[in-house]
């Protein structure tokens, strides 16, 4: 291949695996912020949470990587209902800050705890031999771990979107989104509504905390270190939106990979650089409501 | 009556002088224990604990009490603060530990105002042992593994580029300058040099990885801290089939924790690293070392380059706590008996130069190999005897003030 | 109500607002425990001397998130901004003589919060708090990028500071530098005192509390923003001028976002919008920490988590909220 687009190529691939990860881990936050206003900083403690399950179902149980991403991902999501019940449901009403406070107030807690039980020492996960190694597709290799992170990124967006877009459950989220004080008033139950978002949104985020570890190690700070990404993604796209935090999750991510690739020395700046960009020409995100 | 007044006070005497005899030297050990960085506290802390227990007796009838604290983050100002308290309340006469460089370059004008010594750890900025006469090192600096490894990598494996890419902080460039200086003289070329975001997050390596294997260098030197880093890169490296592109891995032992190697799999072999310990190395010290270390943390502990170096900074501490008999209140005095230290270790033959106050120490080659009874290992290529500090030595830049 | 009472109500009233600016006795108790600390605790002034400086930080939070009610996730970018000034000063332009530093830290760091603020002010919520945290972290990675003139994450090592006024020394135990930085708090502390009861102060406190309001009755509610967190950002910048002066050292790390974090959890703790929260707040949460990561550093996370959770419950307004709450409590029950 010529050399400028074997560049090109392995820009896009890469930002686009990348891409992918924040948006599985990312899109949860997005939509409980957009549907019940609510900042949730301990969202990234929830991925880290989830991460740490999949280290113990595949080392201390030895289960398979992939099983263990499904099975994570639903004991988070299923555990996240109690807080969003008896906690979180206390503080809707609250200012930004409060809520702020409370959920990394939880993060801190959930770090010391994870600190406790696993230590401080990064852990990495077993990987099936068919996620190892690169992939032929033809004209060159990839690596398999991020094809692997590409497709299951496109499946899981075409399942959301099918089920914003197409189910019952989909429109109520939207229109409670929209105007919650109408969406009740028709009848729909905005209570329940939001703790099944939330639960799949917490669920996401364990399943991209699990998919994180072979990115980027899993350590207890991994749930406020990279927590900041998911906001940026969430900020960029806009809140409550899919189609926002898909295409935030593409432009960051593509951003950050190219500038690492081509401008390594001012590489981090670019996904900083072009948050404030995005956020001073449309301050709601790209598909967010003022 | 007399004969009884003589002997009663000769038998004062000696229990007075007996007890005057005995002394308890405070020694500080400051280290990170909680946060991102306390798993490499925890290593070095081990290692001190360990040589403790079992080496108590050989300063007898002197003891020596360790008062831990926290050197916080990176930062250098709580390490300050501990460590000046650990001076003015805890009246320590040693400090020890310090993993992080800023803790030490903070700490230099307080050690040398309240003549107080300094022995680190770990800590591998070059020039910190010229910041304070009262400063020994017992670990390393970035030159001792950097510059060897240049001249190696080109004459030994044949690399005639080199790309460098390195996590864009002073280790990572202290590092990288090392190695390039060695390759340069060498006769080598450096094709590119690459920083791969701050210390703090572990990047996704892939982009950085990708550039460099698309320009084809030999080598590929990499300068990551110790830890989740490591990882990662040996990951990127594998999955982006960096080897049988024909791109060499190569790199100071950072690159190849020992506590991580197991995990990171296929990829790793062909590493070749130059280090100053590796777990398996062949000598008698290093082998009673490990059996110490598994009999007390269990077998599926393993000791590191920054646990051997806790060993040997506590080995000397005694040592000179043995040669002065106790009377360590002279901050000069224990400096200067540190000078020209030298003992075998896990690490080999480890001494304190006497000029820098630091430490001189035998470099290895060392090569990833998978060892018959399937676990991933190191083979020594090549040993280096008594490697100085070439920053110092040739006083490049800051190490030459 | 007859016209007799309410008139006495409106004096009542008058008087109240009248007399609000007034030194109260009680509000010596701070100053006086801070001067005991000097004699009771000599040997901790190294310590005593950063508690002190994150009050001056925590203080200048506090008129942007306790009265204008501005929330930002980037006041550690001002406090880097003062401690870098200092530092560059005395290590490029071998400056050294520790006040004018203060003034300099000061203005450089007013400086950057006049011009961020005009351009981030103008919006709210989680856009202003992620602007304000990119903006310190590109601070910092623009720090790291000419890590040649910074230091980058190893800093500026080996600063020296001349003697203050010409004359006192610094000590190894820290004496000299408790005094000054509880000098410099003082000013500090009296010049945003006076704010806080100007009418200038009062209009942030209708900004916080009801900005369309503000906006019908014609306030210039952007200018008084603006103005307000270029104060703010001064005194955060005096803040780290501080730090860099104490420790004589500086690094990259001032500009962590934990910094921001650590910051804001003081003063919620202490209470917002009451001054003495700051005081409060950044003592209370050092000395805790100082003691309980000597213990386990991994308890210390969970308990300050711990702390969060359970003030933002059923404190809301602090610890000094729940001293308002029972004086007001036991003043109730005396009238009844």
């Amino acid at each position: 291949m010529p050399h400028f687009a074997n560049i090109a190529v392995s820009i896009l691939f890469d930002g686009l695996a990348y891409a992918m990860f924040l948006f599985i881990t990312s899109v949860g936050l997005s939509v409980t912020m957009g549907l019940m206003g609510f900042v949730n900083l301990a969202h990234g403690a929830f991925a880290m949470a989830g991460g740490y399950i999949v280290v113990s179902l595949t080392r201390s149980l030895g289960i398979d990587f992939v099983p263990a991403l499904a099975i994570s991902s639903v004991t988070i999501g299923v555990a996240s209902i109690p807080f969003e019940r008896f906690l979180y449901r206390r503080l809707y009403r609250s200012t930004d800050l409060e809520q702020v406070l409370l959920t990394i107030g939880l993060a801190f807690m959930a770090i010391a705890t994870a600190t406790y039980f696993y230590g401080p020492i990064p852990k990495s996960v077993p990987l099936p031999e068919w996620l190892q190694g690169d992939v032929n597709l033809g004209f060159r290799y990839f690596p398999s771990y991020r094809a692997f992170l590409i497709v299951l990124g496109a499946a899981l967006i075409a399942i959301l979107w099918y089920a914003f877009e197409r189910t019952n459950i989909g429109a109520k989220i939207r229109a409670a989104v929209d105007n919650r004080r109408m969406a009740e008033s028709v009848g729909i139950n905005v209570d329940l509504l939001f703790t099944l978002t939330f639960a799949v949104g917490s669920g996401l985020a364990a399943l991209g905390g699990g998919l994180a570890i072979q990115l980027f190690g899993l350590s207890p700070s991994f749930a406020v270190i990279y927590l900041v990404l998911f906001l940026i993604v969430v900020a960029v796209g806009g809140l409550g939106s899919l189609k926002g935090t898909l295409l935030a999750a593409l432009v960051l991510g593509v951003f950050d990979t190219g500038g690492k690739y081509l401008l390594a020395d001012a590489g981090g700046f670019f996904i900083y650089a072009v948050t404030v960009a995005v956020l001073l020409i449309k301050p709601a995100g790209f598909y967010g409501r003022e | 009556m007399r004969m009884i007044g003589w002997l009663g006070l000769a038998a004062l005497a000696f229990t007075v002088g007996g007890a005057a005899q005995a002394e308890t030297v405070k020694v500080g050990v400051v280290l990170p224990f909680s946060g991102a960085n306390a798993d490499l506290g925890h290593q070095i802390d081990k290692a001190f604990d360990l040589y403790v227990k079992l080496h108590a007796n050989d300063i007898a009838p002197n003891k020596v009490e360790i008062i831990k604290r926290d050197e916080g983050p990176p930062t250098g100002a709580v390490a300050k603060t501990v460590a000046t308290e650990l001076i003015t309340n805890d009246k320590v006469q040693i400090l020890t530990g310090f993993v992080f460089s800023p803790s030490a370059i903070a700490l230099a004008p307080v050690v040398t105002q309240a003549k107080v010594p300094m022995v680190i750890a770990n800590a591998g900025t070059a020039w910190i042992t010229n910041l304070s006469p009262y400063i020994a090192r017992l670990s390393f600096s970035m030159w001792h593994h950097g510059y060897p490894m240049g001249a190696y990598a080109h004459d030994k494996i044949g690399c005639k580029t080199a790309a460098l890419a390195y996590t864009d902080f002073p280790p990572g460039k202290d590092s990288t300058e090392a190695f390039k200086t060695g390759f340069e003289k060498a006769g080598g070329k450096i094709t590119d040099s690459i920083p791969m975001g701050s210390p703090v997050q572990v990047p996704d390596f892939t982009p950085f990885f990708q550039k460099v294997k698309d320009a084809k260098p030999d080598c590929m030197y990499v300068f990551i801290p110790s830890g989740a880093h490591a990882t990662g890169v040996m990951k990127a490296y594998g999955e982006l089939g960096m080897r049988k592109a024909g791109v060499k891995l190569i790199g100071p032992m950072d690159l190849i924790p020992d506590n991580k190697l197991q995990d990171m799999g296929d990829a790793a072999i062909g590493t070749v690293v130059m280090g100053n310990y590796a777990v398996d190395l062949d000598n008698a010290d290093n082998k009673a070392f490990n059996a110490a270390w598994h009999k007390e943390y269990g077998k599926d502990s393993y000791p590191d380059f920054m646990s051997a170096a806790g060993w040997d900074t506590m080995h000397a501490i005694f040592d000179t706590i043995k040669k002065l008999n106790g009377k360590v209140d002279d901050g000069s005095k224990v400096i200067d008996a540190m000078k020209g230290w030298s003992a075998n270790g896990p690490r080999g033959k480890v001494s304190i130069d006497a000029a820098t106050r630091d430490i001189v120490q035998d470099e290895r080659a060392m090569e990833v190999i998978r060892k018959p009874d399937g676990k991933l290992g190191i083979k020594v290529l090549g040993t280096t005897s008594a490697v100085k500090d070439e920053c110092k030595e040739l006083k490049i830049g800051r190490c030459g003030s | 109500m007859d016209t007799t009472s309410r008139e006495r109500a409106r004096e009542r009233a008058a008087e109240y607002l009248l007399r609000r600016h007034r030194f109260r006795p009680a509000e010596a108790l701070p100053w006086l425990i801070a001067i005991a600390v000097y004699f009771i605790f000599p040997d901790r002034m190294t310590f005593g001397s950063q508690v002190l400086i994150m009050v001056m930080f925590a203080l200048s939070l506090d008129l942007i998130l306790g009265y204008a009610g501005i929330v930002t996730l980037g006041h550690a970018a001002f406090f880097g901004i003062g401690a870098y000034t200092v530092g560059l000063a005395a290590a490029r332009l071998h400056w050294n003589e520790p006040i004018s530093g203060l003034f300099a830290a000061a203005i450089m760091a007013g400086l950057v919060g006049f011009i961020t603020g005009w351009f981030l002010l103008r919006y709210r919520g989680l856009t202003l708090l992620m602007l304000t945290l990119a903006t310190a972290i590109m601070l910092q990675e623009t720090g790291n990028l000419r890590s040649d003139i910074s230091g980058g994450y190893d800093g500026l090592p080996g600063l020296t500071f001349d003697p203050l006024l010409g004359k006192f020394d610094y000590d190894l135990y820290g004496h000299t530098y408790y005094l000054y930085v509880l000098a410099v708090l003082a000013v500090v502390f009296y010049f945003v005192r006076r704010i806080v009861y100007s009418p200038f102060g009062q209009a942030l406190t209708g900004i916080r509390e009801n900005v369309r309001r503000m906006h019908a009755i014609g306030s210039p509610v952007h200018r008084r923003l603006v103005t307000v967190y270029t104060i703010a950002a001064a005194i955060a910048g005096v803040a780290g001028a501080l730090f860099t002066q104490t420790n004589a050292y500086v690094t990259l790390t001032v500009f962590d976002f934990d910094n921001s974090a650590k910051v804001m959890v003081m003063l919620i703790l202490g209470g917002t919008g009451r001054l003495y929260g700051a005081f409060l707040g950044a003592v209370v949460y050092m000395v805790l920490e100082d003691y309980f990561s000597k213990l386990s550093p991994t308890f210390w996370q969970f308990g300050i988590g711990l702390m969060l959770v359970l003030a933002v419950l059923f404190a809301r307004r602090g610890v000094l909220g729940l001293f308002e709450s029972a004086g007001q409590y036991f003043s109730e029950r005396k009238k009844s």
